[in-house]
């Protein structure tokens, strides 16, 4: 007679299918996970402590390396804060930018997350086809403010620059182009028997946990709970676009798949419609070149790419913030991963830190 | 510092905010509730640690509040501002998505005392509160599993505290702080000799 034990072995920090340094203690009964831990904090640089040290307009440097897969977003969701604060709107112009730069970088974002996904559960075309229009993306990006990743593209006030000549063109093509790669994706794994399998009915949590785990994004929308905080509470000129917001049934990994596909096509449609829309005129309103903004604070959230991205500020009067606090979506995401896991194979661990989406820039910060 | 003063006018503010979250705990328990304000049109309750988890439930609860989302906790050291008061607060940031609205509460903590946990409540808190425990070293009643999340575990100190050092410490993960040539450090293991 063989007796039996529970093992406990390391996953990461060093592994591919982790992204980034996520290191998991896992608690294994045979293949089955009994119990879960995952440990952070390899990349933890102190963001919050340089906000609360450099000033205002040094800190929005910091925020690009948090989430750097979706820099943008994260710049906007801080500057938003700091305009809140100073009590100054951006230059419509730079609102509409705004938008279509999020958009964008929120396609890129969701087409990293699907390669990398689709890696990890071993269908290696999918990651190579979704580099390709990544690609393209960065280029706009790159275009724009010239930088890929550690973008640094918005200010105060509005933005620095307007889009270079033959920019919204070039932005105008990839998004007439996108819709059928978008599908040449779906193809791929739809018609792909493993994908099937590796994805339905992995990791389930309904609407009502996932609330309660704090998880937003596309990961609480494919659980039926309709929060969105460009509907919910629209900032920029969200609310003069039109869009549908994709929730799903069941809350599994593949109902998150479907929501992140269609919030691709929402995302272009929104391009599109402010690519058309975007009025002439300034791009940057009146702004103190020193930010110095009268005591208070301001708590500002914003949908980025994994969920709700917020940023907590309390100014003292100077032009240093007394507290520079971010949440990070990720971090309260990978929290609930301990009960996604629980009883599912070994294997599946690595679709379900997929399906989270995480970026661990974001959760160290 | 402006935790107590009205709001700022800056011409943002066109008129008197209005929460009807707010008005709903301030009717529902006026005693719990130490002090209320808006900051930049959102309202804010400050509530003391005692009644923190009866004022949570309720807000989480009642059908006229339903905060299912606890969307962010964070520590703040208040220390050089509020000397002779309690050096800490616990911010929570709740968000409604049923009715879409918003509230702030924040409950004030001395330094080696500690805050009652809201994990019975939202489960999001546990990392949170952890985080909160790792950056300032403030303690959470009731935590089921308190210990630090992002520092390592034989780090000791809290590095959000106003009073750690930006440059580093004397002695850091059992290493000693060496000044080098060109105002850099290196680390030893051994203590320097005092010159």
């Amino acid at each position: 007679m063989l007796g039996t034990r529970e093992l406990e072995i390391n996953l990461g920090p060093q592994h591919p299918s982790t992204h980034g340094v996520l290191r998991v203690k896992l608690k294994l009964d045979g293949e089955t996970i009994v119990e879960s831990d995952p440990v952070i904090g390899y990349l933890h640089r102190g963001c919050e402590k340089l906000g609360e040290n450099r000033n205002y307009i040094q800190t929005e440097v910091y925020t690009d390396r948090m989430d750097y897969i979706a820099a943008i977003n994260e710049n906007l969701v801080y500057i938003e804060a700091v305009e809140k604060l100073l009590g100054v709107e951006a230059a419509p112009r730079a609102q509409y930018m705004r938008v279509i730069l999020a958009e964008l970088q929120r396609i890129a974002s969701h087409l990293v997350w699907l390669a990398t996904h689709a890696l990890d559960i071993g269908a290696m075309s999918v990651f190579l086809y979704c580099f390709r229009e990544r690609e393209a993306i960065l280029d706009l990006i790159e275009g724009y403010c010239g930088a890929r990743l550690t973008t640094n593209a918005i200010r105060a006030g509005g933005m620095r620059l307007d889009f270079p000549d033959g920019w919204t063109g070039a932005a105008k093509d990839f998004c007439d182009e996108f819709p059928a790669r978008l599908k040449e994706y779906d193809t791929l794994l739809k018609t792909n028997r493993i994908w099937m399998g590796r994805t339905k009915d992995i990791g389930v949590i309904s609407g009502e946990k996932a609330l309660s785990y704090g998880i937003t994004g596309p990961c609480l929308r494919a659980s039926g709970v309709n929060y969105d905080v460009r509907k919910a509470m629209p900032y920029e000129v969200y609310s003069e676009m039109e869009f549908d917001v994709p929730l799903g049934s069941v809350g599994d990994t593949y109902d998150r798949y479907l929501v992140r596909l269609e919030e691709m096509r929402q995302s272009r449609l929104i391009v599109l419609q402010a690519l058309a829309k975007m009025p002439e005129g300034p791009v940057m309103n009146k702004v103190p070149k020193r930010i110095k903004p009268p005591a208070g604070e301001v708590y500002v959230v914003n949908e980025g790419p994994r969920g709700e991205l917020g940023v907590y500020l309390v100014s003292n009067g100077t032009d240093t913030a007394e507290r520079c606090r971010f949440k990070s979506p990720c971090f309260v995401n990978l929290q609930a991963l301990p009960e996604l896991a629980k009883g599912h194979m070994v294997a599946d661990i690595v679709a379900l830190i997929g399906t989270l989406d995480i970026v661990l820039g974001c959760i160290d910060r | 510092m402006a935790t107590t003063e009205p709001p700022e006018e800056n011409g943002s503010v066109e008129q008197a905010p209005t929460s009807a979250a707010l008005d709903r705990l301030l009717a529902a328990m006026p005693d719990a509730v130490v002090e209320s304000e808006f900051q930049r049109g959102a309202p804010i309750a400050r509530v003391a640690p005692a009644r923190l988890l009866e004022v949570m439930t309720f807000l989480r609860d009642d059908p006229a509040c339903r905060f299912e989302l606890l969307s962010d906790l964070c520590g703040m050291d208040l220390g050089m501002v509020r000397p002779d008061g309690e050096r800490f607060d616990v911010v929570y940031h709740l968000y409604s998505v049923e009715h879409s609205h918003v509230l702030t509460v924040k409950t004030a903590v001395a330094d080696g005392t500690d805050a009652p946990s809201v994990t019975g409540i939202w489960l999001t808190a546990n990392w949170h509160e952890r985080e909160a425990f790792d950056m300032f070293g403030i303690g959470f009643a009731g935590h089921p599993d308190l210990r630090r999340i992002l520092m390592p575990d034989e780090f000791d100190a809290f590095p959000l505290r106003k009073d750690f050092p930006l440059e580093g410490r004397e002695k850091d993960h059992g290493y000693w702080r060496q000044p080098g040539d060109d105002d850099r450090y290196t680390y030893v293991a051994e203590p320097p000799e005092k010159k």
